[in-house]
């Protein structure tokens, strides 16, 4: 029973075809690593996952993706629901200019939760889940800007857990940050896992292999090795895959 | 280069206050014409602008605004979009006196309203519609998509993106086409001359379809076509520093709010 599951995807912008026959399964509760040199299609799968694809032009998709034995590309699939269900944290911290409270609030109000106590319970758990409430309890009405970047990234984490996902998108969520950050990141990545499924896109290698369970290896639209991220790292099958990690090219 | 835009400004500023500040007093400010205009006040001309400035903005700015939001937010890419943009910008390029002519036609003769505020309103309302859909687009261009992408990455749809983290953000943006068109809608003459503006109307205005007084044109009677004119020159120096300060006045009011705002989107 796997939670996301993804059959014979082929992704195409305009002419180039960028995702090619891809088979991909994860398991509920699980880190997933995708790596790969830029340009392989790791971030255009993720965004497959949440329909992020959707905002470009000129995309067109074939196969199915399946999120808890749904197809999420099915007409009368609800978007809005659908990505309230898997969260989504980009490559540079975007906190909204909002204050701290509100940017975490901000993921509740629009799916059209007013209850101000429930709201302010999820805000506070949000913060909490992401490791940031002790930092920003007291200045909840600060501007999120005052945040360093560190701090702003895990404000982004936790506004996308305080819609409640089940699974979370993670687009190279350290590699804008410092080394100290990046490390509060793995560690909340690491904590994460028992209540999310979580997808992480990574160009760096050790941050896979310190995170993630299965590690998934993409090059120029292809999937060329997917297995647990121990055996991709001591043991892999494939040449091009062993070139990689070893940083023979990339 | 820009020291000589400098120059001259502050000589143009100069030699209309070292003409004009003689004349201004509350007296001047507040009381109608007299004498065949060589003396008295240009009150019901200030009244006129005011009026000018307001219903043309009544009518440009949440037209120019939603147009620019169409545009940049909803528009596909494409044949129509380019049209829409292509005529924005001709509409910019049409001198003001066409403006003018086609606001007596359509306003005043067509629609009836007569020589009025309305007309003279919608006239310049036009004559200022480019630059408000220009800077509203400019203003949501310069958003970061990163925050849209967020937005929808959270659940939001279309319309409460737009409306929640887009708009907070470019507010300040398009607060300077209102700026700009304010400034703009004040100095024109051509425009108002077929469709509200009166030579001589001591009187205020009851209704938006009654003819004004306004700055500009008084200014144009006064230094060109008065019964004295000689006589009425001070007073046209004293109308033309009236209104330079008061594009002045409303360019750094609106700048104030500007700066408050843009203070204020980062703690909303």
């Amino acid at each position: 029973m796997y939670k996301i599951e993804s059959k014979n995807i082929n992704l195409f912008y305009g002419d180039h075809h960028a995702l090619k026959n891809i088979n991909l399964q994860m398991k509920a509760n699980t880190v997933t690593a995708l790596i790969g040199p830029s340009g392989c299609g790791k971030s255009t799968y993720l965004r497959l996952l949440n329909r992020m694809n959707d905002l470009i032009e000129n995309v067109r998709i074939e196969g199915t993706v399946m999120i808890d034995n749904k197809d999420i590309y099915a007409r009368g699939i609800k978007i809005d629901e659908l990505r309230k269900k898997v969260g989504m944290v980009f490559q540079k911290p975007n906190p909204f200019p909002k204050t701290i409270f509100e940017n975490v609030a901000y993921g509740l109000r629009v799916n059209g939760i007013s209850n101000k106590s429930y709201i302010e319970e999820r805000v506070t758990r949000s913060l909490q889940n992401a490791a940031l409430w002790e930092e920003v309890k007291d200045k909840l009405k600060k501007s999120a800007f005052e945040l360093s970047g560190g701090q702003q990234q895990r404000l982004c984490i936790a506004r996308a857990l305080a819609i409640e996902p089940s699974i979370v998108l993670m687009d190279e969520p350290a590699s804008a940050l410092d080394p100290i950050s990046t490390a509060k990141i793995e560690e909340l990545i690491y904590e994460l896992k028992d209540k999310y499924t979580i997808v992480i896109v990574t160009h760096n290698m050790q941050q896979a292999a310190r995170v993630s369970d299965r590690t998934a290896f993409f090059y120029i639209g292809e999937l060329i090795e997917f297995n647990d991220t121990k055996e991709i790292f001591t043991n892999p099958q494939n040449q091009r895959t062993q070139n990689y990690i070893t940083g023979r090219f990339g | 280069m820009s020291s000589i835009v400098v120059l001259f400004l502050v000589l143009i500023l100069g030699f209309i206050i070292s003409k004009g500040i003689g004349v201004i007093n509350w007296k001047f400010l507040t009381t109608m014409p007299e004498d065949g205009m060589t003396k008295g006040g240009i009150y019901p001309a200030i009244i006129g602008t005011f009026c000018l400035v307001g219903g043309s903005m009544l009518f440009a700015f949440p037209i120019g605004v939603m147009s620019g939001i169409f545009i940049h937010e909803y528009a596909p890419n494409g044949f129509f979009k380019n049209f829409v943009q292509l005529m924005t910008n001709n509409l910019a390029g049409v001198p003001s006196i066409v403006f003018g002519l086609f606001g007596m036609s359509l306003f005043v003769n067509k629609l009836e309203f007569g020589d009025s505020i309305l007309a003279g309103s919608l006239t310049l309302g036009l004559l200022v519609l480019p630059v408000v859909i220009r800077t509203t687009e400019e203003a949501l261009k310069s958003v970061n998509d990163s925050f849209r992408l967020a937005s929808y990455g959270l659940g939001a749809n279309k319309l409460q993106t737009i409306w929640r983290v887009v708009l907070p953000i470019a507010t300040p943006n398009i607060i300077t086409g209102l700026i700009l068109s304010i400034g703009r809608v004040s100095g024109e003459t051509a425009p108002i001359l077929f469709t509200v503006a009166a030579y001589y109307l001591p009187t205020l205005p009851d209704s938006m379809y009654d003819q004004v007084m306004a700055l500009p044109y008084h200014l144009y009677v006064l230094s060109t076509s008065g019964t004295n004119i000689k006589e009425s020159r001070d007073m046209a120096y004293g109308t033309a520093l009236v209104l330079v300060l008061i594009v002045l006045i409303a360019n750094l009011v609106a700048n104030a709010i500007r700066r408050f705002l843009s203070k204020k989107v980062k703690m909303n």
